[in-house]
C-alpha cells in the first residue's frame, strides 16, 4: 500500500532532498511551507507521517505537534522531528509536546530512511 | 441678694460635681483609657493660668488703668509662641529625668542639689501663700456680695468656724488629698484632676461670656453704645486711651515691656502651670495645639474686660462700686440672680482651679524638698532603714497640702484687706520670675553651676523682697511707711522703691529690674567664676542636650555613675519608696529591656542605680533620692575627668554603633552592585547563548540540504541528469550561503569585539554613493528595476573607513534588489546634507516591511519576507550596516509602511566624535 507522507519545512533545498527520497520510496508527498499550512494539510490530507521541522516562522513545529496530539481526529498521526537545534532542552521539548521520533539536522539519508521505514511499520 | 443657704448650696454642689469628674477621670485612667490623652483637654488645662484674679481681678484692673490688665495675657501668648522650642524641652527633660517640680527641676539641674531645691520651695512659699490668699479673698467677698448685694467689708464678722471661706479651703484640701495623694506616682500624674481642671476652664470662660453679653447686649446696646456713653465721664475718657490722661505720648513703655516678660516668664514658671503643662503632660505633640488653644482662649476671655469694667463704672458711677465684683454685682443689681450665681460659680472655678493644682505643687515640693531632707537627717529614716515608707510620704504630703491651703487662709485673714487683688498677683509673679535665669538659661547653657543658681537665686529674691514685699507689707500699716518713702535710716539711696536713685519707674518695673539684673549678673558671675563640679557638669549635659541623649533618642545614654551596689540593697530600697508592687515591676522591666530573664540575676550595674534613682525621683524628688540611693551603695566620687570619660565612652559606643552601621550599609551596596553585575553577566551570556544557537541553526541548514543531496547522489550513480545538475546547483549555491554565512559571522564578531580594522581616510559620500550604485547596477539589471540616484554637486568630505561605507551601500542596494517587485522595480538612492551630517536614503517599491517587523529588523537573523519568496540572506546584513554607521557616530533607520515600499536610511555626522576615530 502507499503512504502518505508530509513534508513541512521553510527551506526549499532541504524539502526538495526529502521530497526525492519520500518519492523514491513510493510515498505520496504532500509539501506544507509553514506551520499552519502543515496544520490543515495534517487534518485535510491525513498522512500517516510528517516530516516536522522545528523552526517555521510563525506556528513552530512544537506548536503544530501540540495542536495535533490534541486533536482526536488526527491525534495518530505519527510525527518526526527534524530540528537544526541540536541543543539537549530542543530534544526534550520536542518529545515533551508527543513526537514520536526525533531527528537533527543535517541527517545522514540512510538513517533518515531507516527511521520513517520503521515509523510506517 | 441671694439667700447664703442657696449660694452655699450651689458652691458645694459645684465641688461635688469637681468630685465626681476626677473621680471619672481617675477611674478611666486605670482602665487604661485616659481621659486627658487629648490636646483639647490639655490646652485647657493650662487655662488653670486663669484664676480668680483674672476673672475679678481684670476686671478691677480696667476700670482703675484701661487697657493695663492686657500685658498680663499677651505674656502668656507670645510665651506659646515659644513653646515648641523650650516648654517641649522642659516636658522632654521633665519626663526624662522624672522631674515633678520646678525646684526639682532646678535642683536637678545643678547637680540634684538638696540647698537648691529647698531655696527654691522656700521661695515659692513665700511668694505663694499670698496668691493663695487672694483667691480664698475673692471667694469670700465674691460670697459677701452675693448675699449682701454689698461690698465686703473688712473681715468676716461671723465666727471663724462658721467661715464658709475656711469650709471652701477644708473641702478643697479634701479634693486635692483625695485626688492629689491618692498614690505615691513616679510620674506625679492626677488624671482625674487635671480632667477637673480642664472643666473648670470650660465653666469659668461660659461664666465671663455669658456676664459679659449680658451686660453689653443687655444693659447697653453694644460696645459702641458702652464706649460713647462712657465718654460722657472725663474719668472714664482717659481709660480709653493708651497713655492715660496725658495721652499717648506718655506712655509706660517700661512697664508695659515688664508687665509682659513677667508674665511670660509666669506661665512657664509658676508652679501651677509647670505641674499642668510639664508635670501633668501625657504626650508633648499636645503642645502644637495648646500653642494656639491657650492663647485663643486667654484672647475670649479678656473680650469682655474693658465693656465690663466701663459699663459697670457708668452704671453705678465711676469709683462708687468695688469694680472687682462688677462680674457679681451688675447681674444682682438689673435683675438676674440666676446669672449673678452663675457667675460667682465661675469665679469659685477659676479660684478652685488655682488653689487645687497650686496645693498640689507647692506641697510635692515642700514635701520633696523641705521635709525630706530633714527627715533623712533623722536615724531610722535613711536609706538602710527598714519598713514600707509609701504611706508615710503620703501622709506628709497630705499635711502639706493642708498646710499650704491654711496658711494662705492665714494669710488672707491677717492681710485680707491690705492689697487689692492684682497687686498681690503681680508681687507674686515677680517673685517665680526669679527662677527663670538659672531655668532657662540652664537648659541652654552648660556653664551655669550650682553656686550660681544660688547666688542668683538669693540676690534675686533678696531685692525682691527688699524692692516689693516690704513696701507692701509696709503700705498694709505693719512697719512705718516712711521707711518707704525715705529709705532705712533716712538713707534715700537705699529707698525700696527707688534703689539708688532709679526714679520714673513704677514699683514693679522697678522691683523687676533690680532683682533680675541682680539675679543674672550673679548667676553669670559665680558660674563663669568657678567652673562646674563633676555631677554638675554631668546634670549640665543631661539637661542641655536632653534631645540628642535621652532615651527617646534610641541611643544608649550616657549615666554618670561609678561604685559598687548589691541587687538586695536596691530592691529593698525601692521597695521601701514605692511599694513593693512597683518596685518588683521596675526590676521585671529592666530584666526585660536588658534581656535577663530572672530578676535575681540582675547586675546591679551603673545602669540598674542609674534607674532605680530616676524612679525614686519621681516619688521623693531628685535630691532626695540622691541621698538614698548614695545610703544604699558605695559610690567613687566622681571627678570631672570621670564625666569626660564616661561621656567619651557613651560617645565612642555610639561611634562603634555607627561605624557598623556603615559598614553594613556599605556592604549592602556592595553585594547589591555584585547582584547587578552578575545579573549583567547572565543576560550576556544569555545573549551569547542565544545567539551561538541562531548561528548553529543558520549553519546547520545549508549544511542539512548539502549532505542530503551529495548522499542521495552517491547512492544513485544513474540518477538522470537534469537531476544531477539541479542537486549540484543548489549545492553549490547552499556552499556560498554556508561561506557567506562564516564571512559575516566573523565581521560581525571582529567589528563587536572592537577588533576589526578601521582605515579612516576623508571620503567623498557622493562618489562613493555613485561607485556604489555603479557596482550594484548589475543587480537591478538582472531584476529588471531602475534606479534614480539623486546626488549634490558637492558635500563636505568626511573621515571615514571608505570600503566599510562601501559595503552598507552594497547591502542596503542589494536588500532593495531583492525585495522590488520583478520587472517593475523602482529604486531611489538620495544623498543630501542634513545640519552637521549626511544623509543616504535607499528606496525602493517592495512590499515594504510590516509594522511588527520593524522594531526588529536591524537584530541578528530577523530576515524579512516570508522565507518561501524570502531571497537569499544571512540575516546579518543589516545588523552589520548598523554597526558600521554606529561606529562612524551615525545613525540607521527605517522608515514605511506595508505595502508603500521601504527606505532605508543613515545619516553620519561631518564630525564624529574623537572616541570614533579609533583605528
Amino acid at each position: 500500500m502507499s503512504f502518505k507522507v508530509l513534508i513541512a519545512d521553510d527551506e526549499p533545498n532541504i524539502v526538495v532532498s526529502l521530497e526525492f527520497m519520500m518519492k523514491r520510496e513510493g510515498y505520496e508527498v504532500l509539501v506544507a511551507r509553514d506551520g499552519r499550512q502543515a496544520l490543515e494539510a495534517i487534518r485535510r490530507e491525513r498522512p500517516q507521517l510528517v516530516l516536522l521541522d522545528a523552526m517555521m516562522p510563525g506556528m513552530s513545529g512544537f506548536d503544530v505537534c501540540e495542536a495535533v496530539r490534541a486533536d482526536g481526529a488526527v491525534r495518530d498521526t505519527r510525527i518526526l522531528m527534524l530540528t537544526a537545534k541540536g541543543r539537549d532542552t530542543d530534544v526534550a521539548r520536542g518529545v515533551g509536546v508527543g513526537a514520536d521520533a526525533y531527528m537533527t539536522k543535517p541527517f545522514s539519508t540512510r538513517d533518515l530512511m531507516q527511521k520513517v521505514r520503521d515509523m510506517l511499520a | 441678694m441671694i439667700a447664703a443657704s442657696l449660694v452655699l448650696g450651689v458652691s458645694f454642689g459645684y465641688l461635688l460635681l469637681l468630685f465626681a469628674i476626677a473621680a471619672f477621670g481617675d477611674r478611666r485612667a486605670a482602665l487604661g483609657r485616659s481621659v486627658i490623652d487629648n490636646a483639647w483637654i490639655y490646652a485647657l488645662s493650662l487655662a488653670v493660668y486663669c484664676t480668680a484674679w483674672t476673672y475679678f481681678g481684670s476686671v478691677g484692673r480696667a476700670a482703675g488703668s484701661g487697657v493695663w490688665f492686657l500685658p498680663i495675657y499677651l505674656g502668656p501668648m507670645l510665651a506659646m509662641l515659644l513653646a515648641w522650642v523650650v516648654v517641649r524641652k522642659m516636658i522632654r527633660i521633665a519626663q526624662t529625668y522624672r522631674i515633678t517640680s520646678i525646684a526639682d527641676f532646678l535642683a536637678s539641674r545643678y547637680g540634684k542639689s538638696p540647698l537648691l531645691a529647698a531655696l527654691v520651695t522656700l521661695i515659692t512659699v513665700v511668694g505663694i501663700v499670698p496668691y493663695i490668699a487672694l483667691q480664698l479673698k475673692a471667694i469670700s467677698a465674691g460670697y459677701h456680695v452675693l448675699t449682701t448685694g454689698q461690698q465686703a467689708p473688712g473681715l468676716p464678722v461671723i465666727a471663724w468656724w462658721q467661715d464658709g471661706t475656711l469650709l471652701v479651703a477644708l473641702a478643697l484640701a479634701a479634693f486635692t488629698i483625695i485626688f492629689g495623694t491618692r498614690h505615691l506616682d513616679s510620674a506625679e500624674r492626677h488624671e482625674g484632676m487635671v480632667a477637673a481642671i480642664a472643666f473648670e476652664s470650660i465653666v469659668k470662660l461660659v461664666a465671663f461670656l455669658s456676664v459679659g453679653a449680658f451686660v453689653t447686649w443687655g444693659l447697653f446696646d453694644g460696645m459702641a453704645d458702652i464706649w460713647s456713653r462712657g465718654q460722657t465721664f472725663p474719668e472714664l475718657r482717659a481709660l480709653l486711651r493708651l497713655g492715660g490722661e496725658s495721652g499717648a505720648a506718655s506712655f509706660g513703655y517700661a512697664q508695659w515691656f515688664a508687665l509682659t516678660l513677667l508674665s511670660m516668664l509666669s506661665v512657664l514658671l509658676l508652679p501651677r502651670q509647670f505641674q499642668m503643662m510639664v508635670v501633668e503632660c501625657v504626650d508633648e505633640q499636645h503642645l502644637r495645639r495648646a500653642a494656639w488653644v491657650f492663647p485663643a482662649y486667654l484672647l475670649l476671655i479678656n473680650v469682655f474686660v474693658l465693656p465690663i469694667a466701663i459699663g459697670g463704672q457708668v452704671i453705678f458711677g465711676p469709683g462708687r462700686m468695688d469694680a472687682e465684683t462688677f462680674v457679681l454685682s451688675l447681674p444682682l443689681a438689673h435683675g438676674a440672680p440666676a446669672l449673678a450665681l452663675f457667675a460667682y460659680v465661675g469665679g469659685l472655678s477659676a479660684a478652685t482651679g488655682m488653689l487645687i493644682v497650686e496645693t498640689i505643687a507647692v506641697s510635692t515640693m515642700v514635701c520633696n524638698d523641705l521635709v525630706m531632707p530633714s527627715l533623712l537627717r533623722l536615724s531610722g529614716f535613711g536609706g538602710r532603714a527598714g519598713g514600707d515608707l509609701t504611706q508615710q510620704l503620703l501622709n506628709i504630703r497630705r499635711c502639706a497640702i493642708l498646710a499650704v491651703l491654711l496658711l494662705g487662709y492665714l494669710y488672707f485673714h491677717l492681710a485680707g484687706e491690705a492689697y487689692a487683688l492684682v497687686s498681690i498677683g503681680l508681687i507674686s509673679f515677680a517673685a517665680v520670675a526669679q527662677f527663670a535665669p538659672a531655668l532657662l538659661v540652664g537648659m541652654y547653657w552648660r556653664g551655669g553651676t550650682r553656686a550660681g543658681a544660688l547666688g542668683g537665686l538669693l540676690g534675686g529674691f533678696a531685692l525682691w523682697a527688699y524692692t516689693l514685699m516690704l513696701p507692701s507689707v509696709a503700705k498694709s500699716g505693719w512697719i512705718p511707711v516712711k521707711f518707704v518713702a525715705h529709705g532705712p535710716f533716712g538713707i534715700e539711696l537705699l529707698a525700696p522703691e527707688r534703689l539708688f536713685g532709679l526714679n520714673g519707674l513704677d514699683n514693679l518695673t522697678h522691683s523687676l529690674f533690680w532683682s533680675l539684673l541682680i539675679n543674672v549678673g550673679l548667676y553669670i558671675g559665680l558660674s563663669l567664676w568657678r567652673g562646674p563640679s563633676a555631677r554638675e557638669a554631668s546634670q549640665a549635659l543631661l539637661f542641655v542636650d536632653v534631645f540628642e541623649r535621652g532615651r527617646a533618642s534610641g541611643q544608649a545614654a550616657p549615666v554618670f555613675w561609678r561604685g559598687r551596689a548589691r541587687l538586695e540593697d536596691l530592691t529593698m530600697l525601692a521597695s521601701r519608696l514605692l511599694g513593693a508592687n512597683r518596685a518588683r515591676q521596675l526590676f521585671e522591666e529592666h530584666a526585660r529591656e536588658i534581656g535577663v530573664a530572672d530578676v535575681r540575676n540582675l547586675l546591679a550595674d551603673a545602669r540598674l542605680v542609674d534607674r532605680v534613682e530616676r524612679q525614686l525621683t519621681g516619688a521623693v524628688g531628685s535630691a532626695s533620692a540622691r541621698v538614698l540611693v548614695a545610703s544604699v551603695v558605695q559610690e567613687e566620687p566622681l571627678a570631672i575627668d570621670d564625666v569626660i570619660e564616661i561621656l567619651d565612652e557613651a560617645s565612642q559606643l555610639r561611634g562603634y554603633a555607627r561605624a557598623l552601621e556603615d559598614k553594613s550599609r556599605s556592604l549592602e551596596l556592595a553585594t547589591a552592585e555584585l547582584r547587578g553585575a552578575n545579573e549583567q553577566l547572565q543576560s550576556l551570556d544569555h545573549l551569547k547563548d542565544d545567539f551561538m544557537s541562531s548561528v548553529t541553526h543558520e549553519l546547520r541548514t545549508p549544511l542539512t540540504s548539502i549532505r542530503a543531496l551529495s548522499e542521495l547522489m552517491l547512492d544513485a550513480p544513474d540518477m538522470e541528469v537534469d537531476q544531477r545538475e539541479e542537486f549540484l546547483r543548489i549545492v553549490v549555491s547552499e556552499s556560498e550561503r554556508l561561506s557567506r554565512l562564516v564571512n559575516q559571522v566573523l565581521d560581525l564578531a571582529k567589528i563587536e569585539s572592537g577588533h576589526a580594522e578601521w582605515h579612516n581616510t576623508d571620503v567623498d559620500m557622493a562618489k562613493l554613493v555613485a561607485n556604489a550604485v555603479r557596482a550594484a547596477s548589475g543587480l537591478f539589471r538582472e531584476r529588471g528595476a531602475a534606479v534614480e540616484l539623486s546626488l549634490p554637486d558637492q558635500v563636505p568630505l568626511i573621515r571615514a573607513d571608505p570600503d566599510r561605507l562601501t559595503q552598507v551601500m552594497l547591502n542596503l542596494l542589494s536588500n532593495a534588489a531583492k525585495f522590488v517587485p520583478a520587472e517593475a522595480g523602482k529604486v531611489g538612492v538620495v544623498l543630501r546634507t542634513d545640519g552637521d551630517g549626511l544623509v543616504v536614503e535607499v528606496r525602493d517599491n517592495g512590499p515594504g516591511v510590516p509594522l511588527a517587523e520593524q522594531a526588529t529588523v536591524f537584530e541578528k537573523f530577523r530576515q524579512g519576507g516570508d522565507a518561501q519568496n524570502r531571497p537569499p540572506g544571512t540575516g546579518l546584513g543589516l545588523p552589520i550596516c548598523r554597526q558600521i554607521v554606529d561606529h562612524f557616530g551615525g545613525r540607521m533607520w527605517l522608515e514605511s509602511e506595508s505595502g508603500e515600499g521601504a527606505c532605508f536610511a543613515f545619516r553620519l555626522p561631518l564630525r564624529p566624535a574623537e572616541d570614533q576615530e579609533t583605528p
